[in-house]
């Protein structure tokens, strides 16, 4: 097929609530190689979840998708039946989400929801399957496992919890695994800790991440390549370093500027970005982003600005970038 | 500059959790917390979910009445449970006939206190009532005090603080739930203006924000205390924020005050290895920075607060604990001036 693991071309998703249609998704490409880590950052709101999902077949009614294509380990996720779906999903890929607390079911032990997983994707016989379920929470670092696999939930802390949702996610080996914000809930050491272990978890199984956040620190130092995403569009993509040293697009910049510093001993002020995020009810013609810019031009209201490509990879939807280009500049 | 304007002395806050007579279990929230905030300071208050961070700042405001200890406001004492020992002003314990002198024990009416200390809460989703109008929630304070002779000027002051924090007059006939989480959180903060405090704790006031939000919120609070001369007790688990906005940071585990200094020293020149550990794992928004960054990643979770560990509560994750760890509770003193931290082998951790 492709040299991709995940190809996502020109989707469109929206959701058609009583009030109207949310246009969750406009027009968002990128793609994601085997064994890379990819961070997807943005906004509550602007639709990091939503492209996560859609990859999984997961936005049933009243989502639906209304154009594009979307390719995931030789499958087409479009034309897929949901019992296709099924097979692919905790098999090929899966996904770690947000909140521990809520995720596990908490009226079956720990180890009938890793059993689960097992049972479904593979034709282990009884023994083997527990035996693998011990080795999995071996792998994500829990002690004392077949003690683990017996207690239910709420008997264990947050991080453990997470520790758990990873090793289900991880049962079967996935090609791809989708974390979306699976640190958020925790406190900062434990968030290191889990951090640390997704990272050595990719270099042992040798997986691709796609690494759903708002935490501009954590993608700083697991990924590859970083998505910029705002209302329903992907702003900017480039690599690590592109994003966080050479921001093409207004709202990127604004992003890496509103961050308080660490390591200086000196009081700068903080530079936010005013106004608040715009209604996906009814976007805006132009550039999502135009209300809150300070570089908005006239343009910026009126039309979108096409994607520019600064080399291979790097690519942003901003049209100050074509401005300089006309101006014959390298203005940043 | 240097005038104190709060003293908290050795604090404690236990919740009863259950057990009867000699079982009676308590979760040891805070214990023996000491600090003092000086007027027009900003001082963070910064640990992880469940080290007592919220509660510290509740109890000094007596939401919660504190189990013991002493709180001095402005030269006034607040609370006094009337069997913590007294310290003289260079924190040495007074004594009297060989044995530690205890203050007398006081409780005072605190509603005349309210008009001066004031809180930012968490959630701003939920310290809203949903069924008053924005107008009333920040009036709610005017009128319980009296600050206003006439609706008139009542509805004066009311849009003036609404001003004040952004938002603007037509706002005041709404309803919270017709904003967004900022600015419900600038609602908030007008009602905690209200009543001209000259002390305000805020409680993780940006944490429920989106990062482009954060730094607007940020950048009030300081306005504002430049403004109105305030002063803050800032809590909050995300350390950035927290030092770009305090002029001294406090570090809190399990219930315990582990290290406080000023923000830089703090930050630069920590000595305890929790401080240690929990700056190292922030995560650094820059590439070049986070991979040179090592982590010390901290083995296990936080032990539970209802049996913390016996000697220093950070001992059973502290990669230098000893015998003596778990023996006895390290003195809080100062390394440095202005510098304390409570550890028994800070030799061997620097």
């Amino acid at each position: 097929m492709s040299e991709f693991l995940v190809n996502i071309e020109h989707e469109r998703l929206s959701f058609f609530t009583p009030v109207g249609e949310v246009k969750a998704l406009n027009d968002v490409s990128f793609h994601i190689k085997e064994g890379e880590v990819l961070g997807i950052v943005g906004e509550s709101g602007s639709g990091k979840s939503v492209t996560a999902y859609s990859l999984m077949g997961l936005t049933a009614y009243p989502g639906k998708l209304l154009g594009g294509t979307l390719d995931f380990n030789g499958h087409r996720i479009n034309d897929m039946t949901e019992k296709e779906m099924q097979k692919m999903r905790g098999n090929e890929v899966s996904i770690i989400f947000q909140d521990p607390m809520t995720s596990l079911n908490p009226v079956y032990t720990i180890g009938n929801q890793i059993r689960e997983v097992l049972k479904l994707h593979t034709n282990k016989t009884k023994k083997e399957i527990q035996e693998r379920a011990v080795e999995l929470l071996e792998l994500v670092g829990i002690n004392e496992p077949k003690k683990r696999l017996k207690q239910y939930p709420h008997e264990l802390s947050g991080g453990m919890r997470q520790r758990v949702m990873i090793a289900i996610a991880l049962a079967c080996e996935p090609k791809l695994l989708i974390a979306d914000e699976p640190t958020t809930a925790l406190d900062v050491t434990i968030q290191a800790q889990i951090l640390e272990l997704m990272m050595e978890l990719k270099d042992k199984l040798g997986m691709a991440i796609m690494m759903i956040t708002h935490d501009l620190g954590v993608v700083a130092s697991m990924c590859d390549h970083i998505a910029v995403m705002y209302a329903g569009n992907i702003v900017e993509y480039g690599t690590t370093d592109d994003i966080f040293y050479r921001p093409k697009h207004e709202y990127t910049k604004g992003l890496i500027r509103s961050i308080p510093r660490m390591d200086t001993t000196e009081h700068e002020r903080l530079i936010p970005i005013e106004g608040t995020p715009v209604d996906l009810l009814n976007p805006p013609k132009g550039c999502p982003f135009a209300s809150r810019c300070d570089n908005c031009m006239r343009i910026c209201l009126r039309e979108k600005a096409p994607v520019i490509h600064f080399d291979d990879v790097h690519y942003s939807t901003c049209w100050m970038n074509q401005k300089a280009e006309l101006e014959g500049g390298t203005k940043q | 500059m240097n005038e104190e304007l709060l003293r908290v002395e050795h604090l404690y806050q236990y919740f009863p959790a259950g057990g009867h007579g000699k079982n009676k279990k308590y979760v040891q929230a805070v214990d023996d917390v000491s600090f003092f905030i000086n007027k027009g300071e900003t001082l963070g208050l910064v640990g992880e979910s469940g080290c007592g961070k919220t509660t510290t700042g509740r109890s000094l405001l007596r939401l919660y009445e504190p189990t013991k200890g002493r709180i001095i406001y402005d030269g006034k004492v607040l609370f006094d449970s009337g069997n913590v020992p007294l310290t003289n002003e260079d924190g040495i314990e007074v004594m009297e006939n060989g044995k530690p002198k205890f203050g007398k024990k006081t409780t005072v009416d605190m509603k005349p206190y309210r008009r001066e200390m004031q809180i930012v809460f968490q959630d701003p989703y939920a310290s809203l009532d949903p069924r008053m109008t924005v107008g009333d929630i920040v009036g709610e304070a005017i009128d319980i005090h009296g600050l206003a002779a006439n609706k008139q000027e009542r509805y004066d002051k009311i849009q003036k603080l609404l001003e004040c924090v952004g938002l603007n007059s037509e706002h005041a006939n709404r309803y919270p739930h017709e904003f967004s989480g900022g600015q419900r959180q600038r609602v908030g903060i007008a009602r905690a203006l209200a009543v001209d405090p000259k002390f305000i704790v805020c409680d993780e006031p940006i944490s429920a924000l989106d990062v482009s939000i954060q730094a607007q919120v940020v950048n009030m609070f300081e306005d504002l205390q430049q403004q109105m001369g305030l002063t803050y007790l800032f809590i909050a688990h995300d350390l950035s924020v927290v030092k770009h906005i305090s002029n001294r940071i406090g570090v809190m585990y399990l219930g315990k005050l582990v290290e406080l200094a000023d923000s830089n020293e703090l930050i630069f020149h920590n000595v305890h290895p929790y401080t240690r550990s929990l700056i190292s794992a922030i995560p650094i928004a820059d590439p070049q920075a986070a991979r040179a960054n090592k982590r010390i990643v901290l083995e296990g979770d936080v032990p539970s607060p209802l049996n913390p560990p016996s000697g220093c509560r950070f001992r059973t994750r502290c990669p230098y604990a000893t015998k003596q760890c778990a023996q006895e509770v390290p003195e809080w003193r100062e390394v440095n001036k202005g510098h304390f931290a409570a550890c028994h082998n800070l030799d061997k951790v620097n």
